[in-house]
């Protein structure tokens, strides 16, 4: 099953390094990794994509807090959360593709923000398989390059990922 | 600057303030000086080294003190094996001072050592300068990203401001919850002499991002107890976390509270008394035929401060079918990480320990004694088959008459280190220890060369104590060097060399598992041993015989302020008996040869 965890980590030159160190030594998945600071200057806030079974996950989540670098943690996919991802995509927009691609990009409620007589990059956001669907979407042979943020998330309500 | 005296800078003489200062003055030290003034704050006795370009400032200020004591190393290896040792047999965090590049590699293969057995370390390892890190300086290795996977945790300090507080966070993390290494990267420039800063060193220090477990849950001890009093055929399971944990006595009052059998993991040897009837010797590979039926037939294991190694476990599958499983540990990342736990209580293991004596005492509860002797009925059954046997007729000396002459002569008062191989289970199966922090060998990593460098620790911190360091050919010639350390600092070590000219573990294993084709385990052209011995400045032995052993080895203690090396030549033949093979259950050993016809389990 896919898990998206969420970790408040020391901001701290080697702690990425762990992290994925951690990974690669113990042989789990990482679908994808994503961090940046925070409002707290010391704290940088990632959240990362993995995938086995619960036996699995559950050694992830005990060995990523064993280390020294991490503060908290927390399994979004545990309860209600939000999901989203950022993608920007180059479109080859030649004038017979224009219209359906600008179709598209409507129906898909993202945005076109730049424009060449020739190509269209694309911004989207939402859940990453709003993403897949996209790609899926767009008419074989026209994409130039698919850049996308992995995912990242938040925990409805009140309650948060702080200190 | 000028350079300041030795005896000013010891925080309770504080360097007279050179201009108007607020507050009492703390004294002002170089980085260097604050590396060596942190060490005696913290209280380190010895300081494992071996001097280079990147620390000559350290090793400067080190010349200037005497508190603390630096111990000459011929190779890094030795230094870190040396650290460990001293922290296995007294507790204390081992400290060890190595150059950058070359210094810290040959750091490395102890440093993961001392992270695989969860042994307390500071290994402080010297860097280039900060302005040319990651140039390819001269001697400049990625310190940190090399150490990384086997530290407990490691810093790089980039500044002399973030000196001592790194150090004392670096003492309190390989100290505190489960021990290990760590490792401070100091880089030549933050160490400047002519850069002074003022020096505090913090007493206590507290990190949001680390507290380990301080009790285990009062509930989950409870219900562990009560699985425990309602069952019929119970084991205790107890490893290196026991030591680690200081909970030898705990352990052994709740042990013979319940009546229960014990058995432990090499790691684990000696927090139960060994002679004691309640124990079954070790289990696992090549434990003992009752402790290994005992963990096949239990209805309730009890964990404490083991790892379920596969060492210990044999097959994941065949490993203790019919348990209820409580696992004690501090590390909860040890929890049901290869087996899957029942009960599962993370905390100290003294702690925990002790407050399941109190619940079995508050409740006044009592195990099930009519199963219970039933039990032990058939554990008694299990002994009867005698799986340690061996040729005592022999007219070579075999390697297990040897280890129990070194127990005989001894009187079992001895710090035994131990180097990897089938002399490290020869001494495991056949010297009972009934104490813990006597039997101190490299049981994670599996580390030849272990044995001489870790003695020469165990013997700088209890110098009146017999410390004796068995070990084979082949592991000994991996750290040989140190005996010239044994030499300058006069350290009485004993070498118990069982001698059989191959590397006996590996030959046993090519023997069942590659049809005897001994594949390069053969040690030829050894060297003499009494020769090389002596050539160190040492007493040098060798014994054939197995009438002459004992006088030898009596005449080699007897020699207390000498070290001793006894070059014991023994059967080339010899198995470790019993053995599981990999990928088998405990119910599946493999006994000694002259009764594998015997039926069983």
């Amino acid at each position: 099953m896919r898990h998206i965890l969420s970790m408040l980590v020391e901001n701290e030159s080697g702690a990425l390094s762990r992290i994925a160190g951690l990974f690669s030594a113990r042989g789990y998945n990482i679908e994808s990794l994503t961090v940046a600071p925070t409002d707290e200057p010391t704290l940088s806030r990632m959240t990362l994509v993995t995938s086995g079974n619960d036996d699995i996950v559950e050694q992830i989540k005990k060995q990523l807090n064993k280390l020294i670098d991490v503060v908290k943690l927390q399994d979004l996919s545990e309860g209600e959360h939000i999901e989203r991802e950022m993608m920007l995509i180059k479109l080859k927009a030649a004038r017979p593709d224009r219209e359906e691609l600008k179709r598209l990009t409507d129906i898909f409620r993202a945005k076109i923000i730049d424009v060449t007589d020739v190509s269209y990059v694309v911004e989207l956001t939402g859940a990453s398989k709003k993403l897949d669907a996209f790609i899926e979407s767009v008419p074989e042979g026209l994409i130039t390059e698919v850049v996308r943020s992995g995912p990242t998330g938040i925990l409805r309500g009140e309650k948060g990922l702080t200190l | 600057m000028d350079q300041v005296k030795p005896d000013q800078l010891t925080p309770e003489q504080p360097r007279p303030a050179a201009g108007p200062r607020p507050e009492t003055a703390a004294p002002e030290l170089s980085g260097a000086e604050i590396t060596v003034q942190a060490l005696i704050d913290e209280g380190v006795e010895f300081v494992f080294g071996y001097p280079g370009g990147a620390v000559l400032h350290i090793y400067d200020a080190l010349f200037k003190r005497d508190e603390v004591k630096h111990i000459l190393v011929r190779h890094e290896q030795g230094a870190t094996h040396a650290a460990d040792g001293y922290a296995r047999a007294t507790g204390k965090v081992g400290v060890c001072l190595v150059t950058s590049g070359p210094g810290a590699t040959n750091a490395v293969t102890g440093i993961a050592t001392a992270h695989m057995d969860s042994i307390p370390m500071v290994v402080i390892t010297g860097q280039v300068p900060t302005p040319v890190i990651g140039s390819d300086a001269f001697q400049e290795v990625d310190t940190v990203g090399i150490t990384r996977p086997c530290v407990k945790h490691n810093f790089l300090v980039k500044r002399v401001e973030d000196l001592a507080e790194t150090i004392k966070k670096a003492f309190f993390i390989a100290s505190s919850g489960r021990p290990g290494p760590v490792v401070v990267d100091i880089p030549k420039d933050v160490t400047d002499p002519n850069v002074k800063i003022p020096y505090r060193y913090p007493a206590e220090i507290a990190m949001r991002s680390y507290s380990p477990a301080q009790r285990g849950h009062q509930g989950q001890i409870k219900k562990a107890v009560e699985k425990m009093l309602a069952a019929k055929r119970p084991v205790v399971y107890t490893g290196g976390g026991v030591v680690l944990g200081d909970a030898s006595e705990a352990l052994t009052a709740l042990v013979r509270e319940l009546g229960f059998p014990i058995t432990s993991t090499l790691m684990g040897l000696g927090a139960y008394p060994m002679t004691d009837q309640q124990f079954l010797g070790m289990l696992g590979m090549h434990g003992t035929y009752e402790a290994n039926m005992a963990m096949h037939e239990t209805d309730c294991l009890i964990a404490i401060g083991a790892r379920f190694d596969d060492r210990v476990t044999g097959k994941i599958e065949h490993f203790c079918p019919h348990a209820e499983i409580i696992h004690v540990d501090v590390d909860p990342s040890s929890i049901s990480k290869t087996v899957k736990v029942h009960v599962p209580i993370v905390g100290p293991v003294q702690t925990v320990l002790q407050d399941m004596l109190a619940v079995v005492k508050d409740t006044g509860g009592r195990p099930d004694r009519d199963a219970l002797t039933a039990w032990w009925q058939q554990i008694d059954d299990w002994k009867g088959i005698d799986c340690l046997r061996y040729d005592r007729t022999s007219p070579v000396i075999k390697p297990q008459f040897a280890v129990e002459t070194l127990y005989k002569v001894t009187n079992g008062e001895l710090f035994l280190t131990s180097d990897v191989g089938q002399h490290q289970m020869f001494a495991a199966q056949f010297y009972p220890f009934d104490k813990p922090r006597r039997w101190i060998n490299s049981g994670g990593l599996g580390t030849m060369g272990f044995g001489l460098p870790a003695a020469m620790g165990v013997q700088l911190a209890f110098p009146e104590a017999p410390v004796a360091c068995i070990s084979g050919e082949a592991s000994i010639l991996m750290c040989i060097q140190e005996m010239a350390t044994c030499k300058q600092y006069d350290l009485p070590v004993k070498v118990v060399l069982l001698n059989n000219g191959y590397m006996g573990m590996v030959r046993q294993w090519q023997e069942f598992f590659y049809e005897s084709r001994y594949a390069h385990s053969y040690v030829d052209a050894l060297p003499d041993f009494v020769q090389l011995a002596e050539s160190f400045g040492h007493v040098g032995m060798r014994v054939e015989k197995p009438d002459e052993l004992e006088a030898a080895m009596t005449e080699a203690f007897a020699m207390k302020d000498r070290f001793v090396f006894l070059d014991v030549i023994v059967d080339p033949a010899e198995n470790v008996y019993p053995m599981i093979a990999a990928g088998k259950g405990h119910h599946e050993m493999e006994l000694p040869p002259t009764m594998s016809e015997r039926e069983l389990a």
